[in-house]
């Protein structure tokens, strides 16, 4: 947050008691500061009162407020407030903190649309509740003068509430017509628009019908369906929202006077021929050449290669990759859009996207539906009216036809669907962004997995250890403390394991990019990168022990699956889907993996491209491929693929440019979700099914003129708790 | 049945009613966090910042 370095009129707590010395020193820009925090732990009201107490109880904090269903606390503090500071604070009381970034969790705007939804949803059931209260009295048999009264207080009624509710269908049909296209919306626009003009002339002539209730409980149940609709939508547009707020673009900025002050600036204040710095474990802000320091970098998100490369002066970075030993100092060539991280979109845009070649269910069944009930509605119409010469039974005809066979049903059966398979999935860890992303899902018959990142986890695991003679790995592990290198952190934490104690050194030193060393009985020992240690390099990933006039010794490692890896490739096999291996790394790690996990068709060194081209290849087989990756490598694949899942740690291109986000480490829900997604389009065909029962049903009556309004309303909520009801039985 | 002419009004009035403090509650932010609200009413702190 910039607001640390705002110059702030009252610094000293004294001035702060003194608000006067504020006015006089001259309005400050801004005088607050808001902070948002993720806190993933806390769950009780006790968990509310101690952290809101705490943050509270800092004079700087004006107020602080935790909102326990999306785990976030927002503060508004004094511009002299860091968001660091207010993270300390909390995690000095043992919860789990995070900063978010203010800027990226925008949902003022998702907030908007919900509330204006609820909002008419509020006014379409009160007076849909009153109209029905007065239509129930005319269906029992008041007569004459009171059915009219009654008709007319209940136009009343309904005239305002349905301009007001009905406004999101009326504009979506009207975009609609006006590219001449039919939509769901038009012949419930066309029903509403029809039954209020048809009551309204029935009830100027004391006729016997109106469907003023009718048009009103249409108008209700539709708004239900959106409403669930665009929930569903918002809390998993909330919660990716969140993944990408967690990493606050950061940098820091090294002072142009050669003072070697750093600033800590916002990404996106950088300009080209800056200089930064990226610290061991940071990630790189910019593209752009390292002009000072050595390390390895770990460039696994952007190709997918395992293997960290060595990193010195004169070196080209990109954007996304992380520094891993040594602090780096790199002038900046490329900032914000213009690094090779986001260049990767305009691979993105080329790949067609799965999701945009798809027509969605509900779509199909409303090409099937509008055309049908207008032809049968002008029909009902055109033959009453050659029948009987009679303008009003016709159009009166015509309109009960509109109504009884609006779909009401079918605008609920697949938000409601999507509604209760979206929440299961998200207790197991789901995240569904997009809203056909499910019935996609159900279609697949081929997954592709990327590698590093996807299947495995990215960190490596010590292969050999347990082969090589003790004295060895005593000395290894006592090396291998002095770095925070992976593969050193590896080795200790598997030999600690192991029960091995570290044998003596002395002087140990870590030279970034390269290993460490240290003086042992005597003589200097090392242990780090082949070419400094006298070593050959290897295909696989390694490191290797050197002492002095001895020859190199070799730790081998391997990437460790992730969670539930083996489970989920082992499943979707099981159920009949072909499962393919991609991946850009070198050919015997991923010769190996697919070994492992017994996958017959696998693709090693693949670029990018290769990976999108592959997917658009097995889509023109007629496959339907379901692509799993997290790389940046991944993401033309991901927007290629039917549908695509990326991992909750995949950079923010990936989870952009993929239909859900798996939250947790454990990859094995992909199995059971493909299961699920099966099992929410059964559930919504069945509903379809459900719907239509009840249209053919009532129609014959409704052509025949014998629908009155009162087996309108039964029929209409009927249908829509039947659907209701069925889409709750999905398991 | 002339009492119709008083009981139609008073209940438009009443639903009505009902409606405009229904808005209310959606215009002040009462549905932002029902989890964290339903566990607040059983502290036994005063709360003094009921919302911002």
């Amino acid at each position: 947050m910039t607001a640390g370095m705002r110059p702030s009129p009252t610094a000293c707590p004294a001035c702060a008691s003194a608000p006067a010395a504020g006015h006089l020193a001259g309005p400050s820009p801004s005088p607050t500061a808001q902070i948002a925090l993720s806190l993933p732990t806390i769950h009780c009201s006790a968990c509310i009162s101690r952290i809101e107490k705490a943050l509270n109880a800092d004079p700087r904090v004006n107020s602080a407020r935790v909102n326990l269903t999306l785990k976030r606390a927002s503060i508004d503090a004094g511009p002299d407030v860091t968001a660091r500071e207010m993270q300390d604070l909390v995690q000095g009381l043992g919860y789990e903190a995070h900063e978010l970034d203010a800027g990226t969790l925008n949902a003022t705007a998702t907030n908007r649309a919900g509330r204006d939804l609820l909002m008419r949803l509020a006014v379409a059931g009160f007076a849909s509740m009153n109209v029905m209260l007065l239509s129930v009295s005319v269906w029992s048999g008041a007569e004459g003068l009171t059915r009219d009264l009654f008709h007319w207080i209940s136009a009343a009624i309904a005239l305002p509430a349905i301009a007001f509710s009905g406004q999101p269908f009326f504009r979506n049909a009207w975009t609609a017509l006006s590219r001449r296209q039919l939509n769901m919306d038009v012949p419930i626009t066309l029903a509403i628009v029809l039954a209020i003009v048809t009551s309204l002339w029935e009830t100027s002539l004391s006729g016997e019908h109106a469907y003023f209730d009718a048009a009103l409980a249409l108008t209700f149940f539709l708004l239900a369906g959106r409403y669930l609709d665009h929930r569903t939508r918002a809390i998993a547009r909330s919660a990716a929202e969140e993944l990408t707020a967690l990493e606050v673009p950061r940098a820091l900025l090294l002072r142009g006077d050669g003072s070697g002050v750093e600033d800590e600036v916002n990404v996106a204040d950088l300009r080209p021929g800056d200089l930064v710095r990226v610290r061991p474990g940071g990630r790189m802000p910019v593209d752009g050449e390292i002009v000072e320091g050595t390390s390895e970098i770990d460039r696994s998100l952007l190709t997918g290669e395992t293997v960290p490369v060595f990193a010195g002066q004169g070196q080209e970075v990109s954007a996304g990759e992380v520094n891993l030993t040594g602090p780096l100092t790199v002038r900046a060539t490329a900032v914000g859009a213009d690094t090779s991280l986001h260049r990767m979109a305009d691979l993105v845009a080329i790949a067609e996207s799965g999701r945009s070649r798809y027509t969605s269910l509900a779509d199909r069944a409303a090409k099937l539906y509008a055309p049908g009930v207008h032809i049968l509605s002008a029909l009902a119409f055109a033959g009453w009216y050659l029948a009987t010469w009679d303008l009003r039974t016709a159009l009166n005809i015509a309109a009960a036809v509109l109504i009884i066979t609006c779909p009401c049903a079918l605008g609920l059966a697949v938000p409601a669907v999507t509604t209760a398979a979206s929440g299961r999935l998200f207790r197991r860890g789901m995240l569904i962004k997009h809203e056909t992303a499910l019935e996609r899902l159900a279609e697949v018959d081929t997954v592709v997995f990327d590698k590093t990142g996807t299947l495995t986890s990215g960190s490596p695991v010590p292969s050999n250890l347990s082969d090589l003679p003790r004295r060895d790995v005593e000395l290894a592990l006592a090396l291998a403390e002095g770095s925070s290198h992976p593969l050193a952190q590896a080795i200790s934490r598997n030999a600690r394991a192991a029960g091995i104690v570290p044998a003596p050194v002395t002087d140990l030193t870590e030279v970034p990019g390269y290993g460490t060393q240290a003086i042992h009985e005597g003589r200097e020992v090392r242990l780090g990168r082949a070419g400094w240690t006298g070593a050959d390099g290897m295909e696989a990933t390694a490191t290797f022990l050197q002492r002095a006039n001895e020859p190199p010794v070799a730790f081998t490692f391997v990437d460790r699956l992730r969670e539930g890896a083996a489970e989920a490739v082992t499943a979707l096999r099981d159920s009949g889907r072909e499962v393919i291996l991609m991946s850009g790394d070198t050919t015997p790690a991923v010769e190996m993996l697919a070994g492992r996990l017994g996958i017959t068709r696998w693709l090693a060194e693949a670029l990018p491209a290769d990976k999108a081209d592959r997917i658009a290849a097995l889509r023109d087989q007629g496959r339907r491929v379901l692509m799993v990756g997290d790389g940046l490598n991944d993401t033309a694949a991901l927007a290629a693929a039917h549908v695509s899942i990326s991992p909750a740690s995949a950079l923010d291109a990936a989870r952009v440019a993929s239909d859900i986000v798996l939250l947790g480490g454990d990859v094995s829900p992909i199995a059971s979700a493909c299961d699920t997604a099966r099992a929410a389009t059964r559930r919504i065909r069945e509903n379809f099914r459900i719907a239509t029962v009840y249209n053919i049903v009532a129609v014959p009556l409704a052509v025949a003129g014998l629908a009155s309004p009162l087996i309108a309303a039964l029929a209409m909520s009927a249908s829509s708790i039947t659907v209701s009801l069925n889409a709750l039985r999905l398991r | 049945m002339n009492i119709l002419v008083f009981l139609i009004p008073v209940s438009l009035f009443l639903g009505g009613l009902g409606l405009l403090f229904f808005v209310y509650t959606v215009r002040s932010d009462q549905y932002d966090d029902p989890e964290g609200d339903a566990r607040r009413i059983l502290s036994d702190e005063y709360d003094d910042h009921p919302k911002q």
